[in-house]
């Protein structure tokens, strides 16, 4: 197979899905059970010093 | 400090230069060469001046390493301001030319050269140098660490402004690629390529060695930003030269693969110089100004990772209607459409930090810039995947609305946030009260911000004009105007255009005195309306 549709296969099949699969499983770990007490935390970094 | 190795390089540097201007294949890079000679020949010299011959200091040494490096910031944001005013001046001058042709100065004062000259200057020279100076600060204070590396920073600043100035002067003598936003010729780029690994390696190792736990969010975008240009440079300026010794090269890519290369790079340096490295600027400085940490810290970290995965595919939004296959032009619509929502979720955040604190843009002139800049992201994200729609696009493309758009991004966003960052970091940095004068900066908010408003509506009256002249037939089938017609008109919208410009330049030079005066450490006396002074926090 030429390597431009090898690649374009990849692409739209495995790649995608991993990338989609990948950022899904992103949102879906900032958003868990627990996470805003520890994002609270975070979001006062810049104010703890000068 | 002693630089000795550092004088040396420099040396060897400037004897390299001479032998390049030497041996040239051609005379561009002869004239390009002996630019570079003078410019290393002066560091050299300065440099040498520079050494001292006392035994070093041992106890002076050890302290320094335990605080922040903070001077070459201080560098960063005096260079930030002289290029700023520089890169609008430019801009300025390039708007006349295109309303009186005869200010065009041939050869090296041409619009096709000065014209690049001015998005460099702006984007590069102005940006990047904000870009770099606030990452340096945001990184130390956020990672209770100082910068990785030792001079290393130090290396990154001259060496990024030695990459600006070959930039520069390259256009000007005719040298360039001809690739939007990267038309350095191929040594240049190289360079480019050198500092901007040590700039990585600075601001990794700082993250690396953190005292903080936790990598606040801000980092994340500026470690996006130099990651993905550090690729984007490299893959678009993939190029092969006719001689080690010439400027000529030729690009690795054929056709619309090369096209498509160019706005995957174009695009992407929108996406990742001017909106992920200055939404790090807007996750920092706001949240300070306001004293109030950021409205949804998670909404940040989702905003972050759907800006990375959704901008890089936007691209191809450049070349609808050309040989590029459709299903390219619809992907590359179909993802900047979707980018309305992280571009929308990043501005709301930005707003919101101020809940409860809202009364700070009456009373405080440098928040009221950051919302203003926070503003025009929106509408500039807004205004961007609308236009990529390939029905709209096919009257907006190749005309002045693009340019428009571009500006209200660019001075709006890019500009305003970059003010505010200054303005917050100049007091801090040199260790003084306040600003030698917050009127002034009031003057600079509505000079700029009208000067835009200006410039944006102007060229959407050009822009929308323009389209629908080349698209005018008679009911023979005959275009009605000629192109000649279509730039004639342009004429008022284009002297209007200057106008808007002037006044956001004027706006930078009040900032550039009011820098200076508070570097100089004077305070003006002053009321500022809407508030008594004494009831502005304390800083």
């Amino acid at each position: 197979m030429e390597a431009y549709t090898a690649l374009r296969q990849f692409a739209d099949s495995w790649g995608l899905m991993g990338m989609a699969l990948f950022f899904l499983g992103v949102v879906l770990f900032t958003l868990r059970p627990g996470s805003e007490a520890q994002a609270k935390k975070a979001a006062q970094i810049p104010l703890k010093e000068d | 400090m002693n630089y000795v190795s550092e004088t040396i390089l420099l040396a060897v540097g400037t004897f390299l230069a001479l032998l390049g201007a030497a041996y040239a294949y051609d005379n561009l890079f002869a004239s390009h060469m002996w630019v570079l000679f003078f410019v290393l020949l002066v560091s050299t010299v300065v440099m040498l001046r520079k050494i001292s011959f006392a035994p070093a200091g041992q106890a002076s040494k050890s302290r320094a390493e335990s605080e922040y490096l903070d001077e070459v910031i201080k560098y960063g944001v005096i260079a930030t301001v002289f290029w700023g005013v520089v890169g609008f001046l430019v801009g300025v001058v390039v708007a006349l030319q295109l309303a009186f042709p005869d200010l065009n100065i041939e050869p090296w004062f041409n619009f096709g050269r000065v014209r690049p000259l001015h998005t460099s200057a702006v984007i590069f020279a102005f940006g990047g140098n904000a870009l770099i100076a606030t990452s340096f600060y945001v990184v130390q204070r956020t990672c209770r660490a100082r910068l990785f590396g030792g001079n290393l920073a130090w290396f990154v600043f001259w060496g990024y402004q030695l990459f600006i100035v070959m930039a520069a002067t390259g256009y000007l003598l005719g040298i360039t690629q001809s690739r939007e936003y990267a038309e350095p010729e191929w040594y240049v780029d190289i360079w480019l390529t050198i500092v901007w690994v040590a700039y990585l390696l600075v601001f990794l190792g700082t993250i690396l060695k953190r005292k903080e736990p936790h990598i606040y969010v801000a980092n994340w975008f500026y470690l996006g930003f130099i990651v993905t240009i550090a690729m984007l440079h490299v893959v678009n300026n993939l190029a092969v030269p006719v001689s080690f010794l010439g400027v000529k090269s030729y690009s690795a890519f054929a056709g619309v693969q090369d096209a498509l290369t160019q706005w995957w790079y174009g695009h992407n340096a929108v996406g990742f110089f001017l909106t992920a490295g200055f939404l790090g600027m807007m996750y920092y400085f706001v949240p300070k100004q306001v004293n109030r940490p950021v409205y949804s810290y998670r909404l940040s970290i989702i905003h972050f990772w759907a800006l990375i995965f959704m901008y890089i595919w936007a691209g191809p939004h450049h070349l609808h209607y050309t040989a590029l296959p459709d299903w390219a032009q619809t992907l590359g619509m179909v993802f900047s459409i979707m980018l309305w929502m992280p571009s929308w979720g990043g501005m709301i955040n930005g707003l919101m930090t101020l809940s409860g604190a809202w009364d700070k843009i009456r009373t405080d002139p440098i928040v009221r810039m950051m919302v203003m800049a926070i503003a025009f992201y929106g509408m500039a994200t807004f205004e961007g995947p609308m236009m990529s729609v390939k029905a709209v696009n096919s009257l907006s493309h190749y005309t002045d609305w693009t340019i428009g758009h571009v500006h209200s991004g660019a001075l709006g966003w890019n500009g305003m946030i970059t003010f505010g960052a200054i303005y917050y970091l100049t007091p801090k940095l040199w260790n003084r009260r306040r600003l030698y004068s917050l009127q002034l900066v009031n003057w600079h908010f509505w000079l700029a911000t009208l000067g835009i408003v200006v410039y944006a509506a102007v060229m959407w009256v050009a822009g929308v004009q323009q389209g629908l002249m080349w698209r005018e037939y008679d009911d023979q089938g005959f275009l009605v105007y000629s192109f000649a017609e279509s730039v004639a008109a342009m004429l008022p919208y284009y002297v209007l255009r200057a106008v808007g410009g002037a006044m956001f330049l004027t706006g930078a030079l009040l900032m550039a005195f009011n820098v200076t005066m508070t570097i100089l450490g004077y305070e003006r006396q002053e009321t500022v309306s809407g508030a008594a002074p004494a009831l502005q926090p304390a800083e």
